[in-house]
């Protein structure tokens, strides 16, 4: 990675860890010697299923910028009903990655624009696994399975070496379990 | 005393090898409080400050900090029992925002006539009406006139920092600090941070030695009626009047400039990072432009910096670390080049402008230096502000640079009225 | 002499007879002890002391006979009202 910043735009509903996945990436991307990392909320009073966004910044220098994310070089959807909300994908980069919890095929969701989309049924694998939080399941760290597959920013053992840091002991191995399989079944469609 | 020499002394040798954690700035305002040990602990909760009261809080629970986390109803007997603790000798912390500084108003103007070493970090939030808990600076900034030493970091690094820094210049010249930081934009962002050894702030950061103590041992009066003129104690010694205790309390804040400077030095001896300054300075030996800021905007504004020097113009950044002192001479000098001077506040003192452009001005006032000072308002409120609209103030101000001082009286906004 | 030699930095003083001045200045009425009519209350000896107990100056010592420091005495009259046996006028 060069020194370019490179940003990421979470979006999902209040609980469904949008911001937990935030600062994951952040710090595994500070594990692989990136010094300037920054995870953030989207400001404000967040409540359980309202649309909320969170963001990452990873820059091989310091970051100084601190203001909203205007043209996320990747965007990441935990819960597919948000998409459409047209802020979800705005600004997103030429080439950038949308990487979407959905069953579908990237070409099925019939979205339109200059980006690479990826996606995967992480519902599905926490339903499977059991991760579930309050009868909901627990989609942020099977996105960061999917997300790491597409975008290839961070790496796998740098994200499992947080899981296993953040995470409590009984919560870790299904976390990875999630991880895992969302990185094994991620669907990518690549612009031409 | 014994334990003051051998904090100094130990300065010279290097401190242990960095522990980068990623801490929102809330999390930094805590761990500051607990490396520094504070003793007791007094707050009360308020968006956007709440983890401070609740890290605290966990840290006396578990004992991983010796300290008594006093539960109070209100900030204002938050702050009245932080000046009591101090009082009897404790070191004491608190942190609140918006409202709760302004409810907690009366009691810091008692902190600083008291000259006791409180320390608070206040996180920056907006007040209403209407209601607001997003960033802005008219919380503290409102509190410029209480006698506090006024801090504000940049990020969270400097938040943590400068908590410890805090108490060394609030004990060694008693007067009370206020360590501000933007809320949410620092407060809920996670950065990396190098936390310090308990170890190594031990070393740089003395027990405190109160200047007053209450004790039944040996009875006193503290801060009674204290009338206009002085007046000889029963030992026939005269004693100040109030005046003669406003006059100190000014003297303690115009020579505390040299205390920050020189803990910031000791700081960075120890820690590698170095806070011998009033101010930061960015590209300002070519520039004749500046940008000046306060707190995170002062980053943000370097990303504007660049742009513009990609346009060829010569911009530097002045980004204010300390509002009160405010450094008048240092200034002057930073700015000698200067001949467009851009003030970006996130405050504004209705009627006349932003508060750091009044102060600039003051500054310049009678010095060599002939430059156009505009002011902008911006950030109001938690109103995002990008790096290109700093750039496009400054190139909308920049027909300025030519006609010199445009008679402009009052601030422009960024904002869609 | 300039005030800066007190060596405070906030108000301070000590507890002490006289720190809020000559206070026997504000008199106007003058309490007087009838010894005569003072109660023997213990052994035979006049002290009852209950003029001692509510000067709210402090100013009555409490010796037998009881002594009132005129150079402290603000002539409230209260030592008049609480003595049972009203040995205290005010002159």
């Amino acid at each position: 990675m060069n020194t370019k910043l490179y940003e990421i735009r979470w979006h999902g509903r209040g609980g469904q860890g949008a911001v937990t996945a935030a600062k994951i990436v952040a710090q595994a991307a500070y594990l692989k010697g990136c010094q300037g990392v920054t995870a953030a909320p989207s400001f404000g009073a967040e409540r359980r299923g309202i649309p909320v966004s969170a963001l990452t910044r990873i820059s091989t220098e310091p970051v100084m910028v601190i203001s909203q994310v205007e043209k996320p070089n990747a965007v990441v959807v935990l819960d597919h009903t948000l998409l459409k909300y047209k802020e979800v994908i705005s600004g997103l980069s030429s080439g950038g990655w949308l990487v979407v919890n959905s069953w579908q095929h990237p070409k099925e969701l019939n979205i339109k624009g200059d980006f690479n989309i990826a996606t995967a049924d992480a519902t599905k694998i926490c339903r499977e696994l059991g991760l579930m939080v309050g009868g909901l399941p627990m989609v942020n760290t099977a996105m960061l399975g999917a997300f790491t597959r597409a975008t290839q920013i961070v790496d796998m053992p740098s994200i499992k070496k947080v899981i296993r840091e953040r995470f409590t002991n009984n919560a870790v191995d299904i976390n990875l379990a999630a991880i895992e399989k969302a990185y094994e079944i991620t669907k990518l469609e690549r612009i031409k | 005393m014994p334990k003051t020499r051998r904090a100094s002394a130990s300065l010279t040798k290097k401190a242990n090898k960095a522990n980068i954690r990623l801490l929102d700035g809330n999390q930094a305002a805590a761990e500051g409080a607990k490396l520094s040990r504070v003793q007791v602990i007094a707050a009360y909760p308020i968006t956007p400050q709440t983890p401070v009261t609740e890290a605290l809080s966990e840290f006396a629970e578990r004992g991983d900090l010796k300290a008594e986390y006093v539960a109070v109803e209100s900030e204002h007997s938050a702050m009245a029992v932080c000046t009591s603790a101090s009082m009897v000798g404790a070191r004491t912390f608190t942190a609140t925002s918006a409202h709760g500084l302004a409810y907690m108003h009366e009691m810091l103007h008692w902190a600083a006539g008291a000259r006791l070493p409180v320390v608070l970090a206040c996180v920056n939030r907006a007040i209403g009406a209407p209601w607001n808990v997003l960033n802005d600076q008219q919380d503290s900034i409102s509190q410029r006139d209480t006698g506090w030493i006024q801090i504000y970091a940049r990020n969270n690094q400097e938040i943590l920092d400068s908590i410890i820094q805090a108490y060394k210049i609030a004990e060694s010249v008693y007067v009370p600090v206020m360590v501000c930081f933007d809320g949410y934009v620092l407060s809920h962002t996670e950065m990396p941070v190098d936390v310090p050894s308990q170890e190594d702030v031990d070393r740089f950061l003395p027990p405190y030695k109160p200047h007053t103590i209450l004790d039944p041992a040996n009875p006193k009066n503290y801060n009674l009626v204290t009338l206009a003129d002085p007046r000889a104690n029963a030992d026939g010694v005269l004693c100040h009047g109030y005046m003669e205790l406003r006059y100190l309390l000014q003297e303690a804040l115009q020579n505390s400039a040299e205390t920050i400077i020189k803990v910031g030095q000791e700081f960075g001896e120890l820690f590698g990072r170095n806070y011998a300054n009033m101010f930061w300075k960015d590209n300002l030996d070519d520039a004749d432009i500046v940008i000046v800021a306060m707190g995170s905007l002062a980053m943000e504004a370097k990303v504007a910096m660049g742009m513009l020097r990609e346009d060829g113009l010569k911009v530097g950044v002045l980004g204010l670390r300390m509002f009160r002192p405010f450094p008048k001479a240092a200034l002057v000098k930073a700015l000698e080049k200067a001949r467009l001077i851009v003030v970006f506040d996130k405050n504004i003192s209705y009627g006349s402008e932003g508060a750091t452009s009044s102060e600039i001005k003051s500054a310049l006032y009678g010095s060599q230096i002939k430059a156009a000072v505009r002011n902008f308002i911006v950030g109001l409120g938690g109103r995002d502000i990008k790096a290109r609209e700093l750039a496009d103030a400054v190139r909308k101000s920049l027909p300025s640079l030519k006609t010199g001082a445009l008679n402009i009286e009052y601030p422009e906004w960024i904002c869609y009225i | 002499m300039r005030t800066r030699d007190c060596k405070h930095i906030c108000d301070e003083s000590s507890p002490a007879i006289g720190e809020a001045g000559k206070t026997g200045e504000w008199r106007s009425l003058t309490p007087v002890i009838h010894h005569n009519k003072c109660i023997p209350a213990k052994q035979k000896k006049q002290s009852c002391f209950l003029c001692w107990l509510y000067c709210p100056d402090a100013i009555i010592k409490k010796t037998i006979p009881i002594q009132i420091n005129l150079e402290y005495c603000k002539g409230c009259g209260i030592c008049v009202q609480v003595c049972p046996a009203k040995a205290i006028t005010m002159a």
